[in-house]
């Protein structure tokens, strides 16, 4: 499965260990939420960086006071009209302070890219074979936004402002 | 919806043209019309699988959109939707489309 | 009115190239019907019982002149001829096709107009009173605050995949004409007991299956916070909504399994991290959109004058349209005219091209260019001169659309039912007409009085039946259309949801029923009293035993 980030096809370097699998001995490593909880203290004596995948009902704010540990956090679309993530990515992102890799696995679809990406996801695990030049564009079908977000850019409200108090 | 029931007895399937959105029948040589009459009629749960499967075709082949199966009444050669639903479907609404001013 | 700037059309014009790709994508079998459906909902685009339908959306009701001559244009280039107005202030074309359906995106996005969010689990157009601007009650102008939400939730990203559709309504009036409590949102300004201007915050209203009238969650809400707020609740429902049953994912189910408290609580939790961030309006924002909404500088003008007189004494017909198609403007010498879409015989909501090209003249000429669409579609002259009235009505009887029954026994709502909707079960379209023509004589109609009739084809309540005075739902029995009528329902601000008479009647006789209903109200009623009113006097009792009286 392809994984973009940053407008590239990049190397996926993390292996998956899910509940009760053996941790590899070392490289980068993704455990369920349960497990991160369950195993913490193993996880990061493991000296290797942790990355940790949340269902659509895993409470975020438990991740809260980890989240500089932690270096790839993903979060699942089931289906794609399953909206729940955004406001997970949100919340980390805007709330918590997330700085690490947030990537969106599941259902990723090229239509749905945007949202993603607004709500902070700066990675995703692609499932349709499209060229990459497709899901970047679909990134760029718009330069305006209505809402303040989880990736920083300004909304039409906040240039509009901008505007005026430079004049 | 009737269209999601059990169905029993004879049936057809209707679709919408992908591009247009017209309603159309499949008919008996794998053709799509817009006449109910025209309607491939099957008579037993393995030839409605057998059209829905050609119908399915027909909508991967983006021909159709969202083909399902109807039931139908046949007297002679007059194939006819059974549900008041469906002979509307294939007839048209029954009011009058555009509202002549005069009517105020 | 609100006038796009720069931003706006640039958004705009980019979303209409979006979905041109999408169709584009969709044809050449790029997009499977699955991933292309949610796509061309959420710009409005339904597969309909024949056809393609488009949904465009007329934000808060407000239409400016050359936006309804665009709408005509529309219906005359890409429809049939004919668009049909909702009940969400919104226009319904139903014989679009695919393949011209960017075209015809692209051509209302000239006039600031497209089809977004009118579908999907995303929110909805935010709807508004009708009147709002001109009405003499009105504590403030509520489009200015449809206006924020409208910019905020387009393309929201993070709630344009919910567990299910969201309904925001806004009234700014004591008078609730925007039935804001049956609504997943509803926000009522009013001033709180320092003088200062805020909303009432409901949640958890809303018709279909399970019809439940609003809760609040908030008694004050300030202006500035409106949109961290509606953030808030959002990202609870989001996140809680149920997702596993398409009837138990509105809101309210929510509200209902948590408890209001609960609710409340969750909102408020959520709302404290979100009230002084970038979301908060700043008192300058709101004065610029407000900006947009100041009324027109009204010339002054006579409250009456010789001809108006002369044909108040002369015609009774006149007389009767002004009893109930006019309403008192806030403006000394101007009234507010309701355009009655509901002529004897006609489809409820349905208009021509022509006469909305004719509308569209006589807002020019009568109205300062400006029009607006009600929830029980009917259209509005908002700002007309009472000099101007006697050419006015003239005119609109010309077009057919001066019936004075706005209100009234004929003045009814109902939904395209089996006529055009894909998930109907029973036709409404028809039911209404028989009604109008049963009911033609306005001496009668105005005899009866005020009385809301509302007709819907399914349970999911497009029409309202649950707040209509009386309601008809079409049932299929059989795969034959039934219909069962509930009383005294009402959607104003002492909304109530309808009660069921008992078992559904046969199409034939369903106009015969809704007769006996009448009849035992008249026979009833004391003096001045309005069937609404009868019916909680009395109870079901009576009309239950003449109903079922025959059979
Ligand atoms: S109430 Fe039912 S029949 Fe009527 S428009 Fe809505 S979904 Fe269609």
């Amino acid at each position: 499965m392809p994984l973009l980030k940053g407008g590239v096809v990049a190397v996926d370097r993390w292996q998956c260990a899910a509940n009760g699998e053996t941790l590899p001995a070392d490289g980068p490593v993704i455990v369920p939420f349960v497990r991160w909880r369950a195993e913490r203290e193993t996880l990061i004596g493991r000296n290797a960086p942790v990355g940790v995948r949340l269902t659509n009902t895993d409470p975020v704010a438990d991740l809260a006071p980890d989240l500089d540990r932690l270096e790839l956090i993903v979060l699942e679309f089931p289906k794609f009209t399953d909206g729940r993530a955004y406001s997970q990515a949100r919340l980390l992102r805007e709330r918590y302070g997330y700085r690490g890799e947030l990537r969106a696995a599941g259902n990723v679809l090229r239509d749905q890219l945007l949202f993603m990406q607004r709500c902070g996801f700066d990675a995703f695990e692609l499932t349709q074979g499209q060229p990459v030049q497709a899901w970047v564009a679909a990134t760029n079908e718009f330069t305006v936004f209505y809402q303040p977000a989880g990736d920083g850019r300004n909304s039409a409200m906040q240039l509009r402002r901008a505007a005026i108090l430079a004049n | 919806m009737i269209k999601n029931k059990n169905l029993t007895g004879p049936q057809s399937v209707t679709a919408n043209r992908l591009a247009d959105g017209v309603v159309v029948f499949l008919t008996a040589d794998s053709q799509w019309s817009p006449r109910v009459s025209d309607s491939a009629v099957a008579q037993d749960a393995a030839t409605a699988a057998a059209l829905m499967a050609i119908a399915g075709k027909a909508a991967a082949d983006r021909i159709v959109v969202a083909p399902y199966l109807f039931e139908v009444g046949v007297e002679g050669v007059v194939v006819r939707p059974l549900s008041a639903r469906e002979s509307i479907r294939a007839k048209g609404p029954t009011v009058e489309e555009r509202e002549p001013a005069s009517l105020g | 009115m609100y006038v796009y700037d720069g931003y706006d059309q640039t958004f705009l014009e980019e979303r209409v190239a979006q979905f041109r790709d999408q169709v584009r994508r969709r044809l050449a079998g790029d997009l499977s019907e699955d991933e292309f459906k949610p796509l061309r909902l959420t710009n409005g685009l339904y597969l309909q019982l024949h056809a393609y339908m488009l949904r465009v959306a007329i934000p808060y009701g407000t239409l400016s002149a050359a936006q309804l001559r665009q709408l005509a244009h529309v219906a005359r280039r890409y429809d049939k001829g004919f668009g049909h107005f909702t009940t969400r202030q919104n226009i319904q074309y139903h014989w679009m096709k695919l393949e011209q359906v960017p075209d015809a995106l692209a051509d209302l996005a000239r006039v600031q107009m497209h089809g977004l969010q009118t579908s999907g689990n995303c929110i909805r157009n935010v709807t508004a009173d009708h009147w709002a601007g001109v009405a003499a009650d009105e504590i403030e102008d509520p489009r200015v605050y449809c206006e924020i939400v409208r910019q905020w939730s387009t393309l929201h990203p993070e709630f344009s995949f919910l567990p299910r559709k969201f309904k925001i309504a806004i009234t700014g009036s004591p008078n609730d004409r925007a039935a804001v409590r049956v609504h997943d949102i509803g926000l009522r300004m009013h001033r709180n007991a320092e003088g200062e201007v805020g909303f009432e915050v409901m949640v958890g209203g809303g018709l279909g299956r399970t019809p439940i009238i609003a809760r609040t969650i908030r008694d004050f809400l300030p202006k500035r916070h409106l949109l961290s707020y509606l953030e808030a609740i959002l990202r609870v429902y989001n996140q809680l909504g149920r997702r596993d049953n398409i009837y138990k994912a509105r809101i309210k189910i929510l509200v209902h399994e948590l408890g209001v408290a609960k609710m409340a609580e969750m909102v408020e939790a959520e709302w404290r991290s979100l009230k002084d961030g970038p979301l908060a309006l700043p008192a300058e924002e709101i004065a610029r959109i407000q900006a947009h909404f100041t009324p027109p500088v009204y010339p002054d003008s006579p409250v009456f004058t010789p001809e108006f007189d002369a044909l108040r004494l002369s015609d009774a017909g006149f007389r009767r349209w002004l009893k109930v198609n006019v309403a008192p403007h806030r403006q000394l010498g101007y009234a507010i005219v309701t355009l009655s879409l509901k002529p004897e015989g006609g489809v409820p909501g349905d208009m021509t091209a022509d006469q909305m090209d004719a509308v569209a003249a006589l807002a020019d000429r009568h109205s300062f260019g400006e029009v607006r669409v009600t929830h029980t579609q009917n259209l509005v002259l908002p700002h007309v001169r009472r000099a101007d009235l006697p050419a006015l009505w003239r005119g609109l009887s010309e077009l057919g659309l001066a019936t004075a029954n706005i209100g009234q026994v004929t003045d009814i709502i109902a939904c395209p039912g089996l006529d055009y909707c894909a998930l109907a079960n029973a036709r409404s379209i028809p039911v209404a007409q028989r009604i109008t023509q049963r009911f033609s004589d306005l001496a009668r109609v105005h005899d009866i009085g005020e009385l809301k009739i509302k007709i819907s084809g399914c349970i999911n309540a497009c029409g309202h039946h649950h707040v209509g005075h009386i309601g008809i739902l079409g049932v299929d029995k059989g795969g034959e259309e039934f219909y069962q009528i509930t009383l005294g329902g009402s959607e104003d601000q002492n909304a109530s949801l309808g009660a069921i008479v008992g078992p559904a009647v046969p199409n034939e006789v369903i106009v015969d029923a809704v007769q006996t209903v009448i009849e035992t109200y008249l026979s009833l009623r004391r003096p001045q009293e309005r069937f609404l009113d009868t019916y909680r006097r009395v109870g079901m009792a009576p009309f239950k035993e003449r109903l079922y009286a025959a059979a």
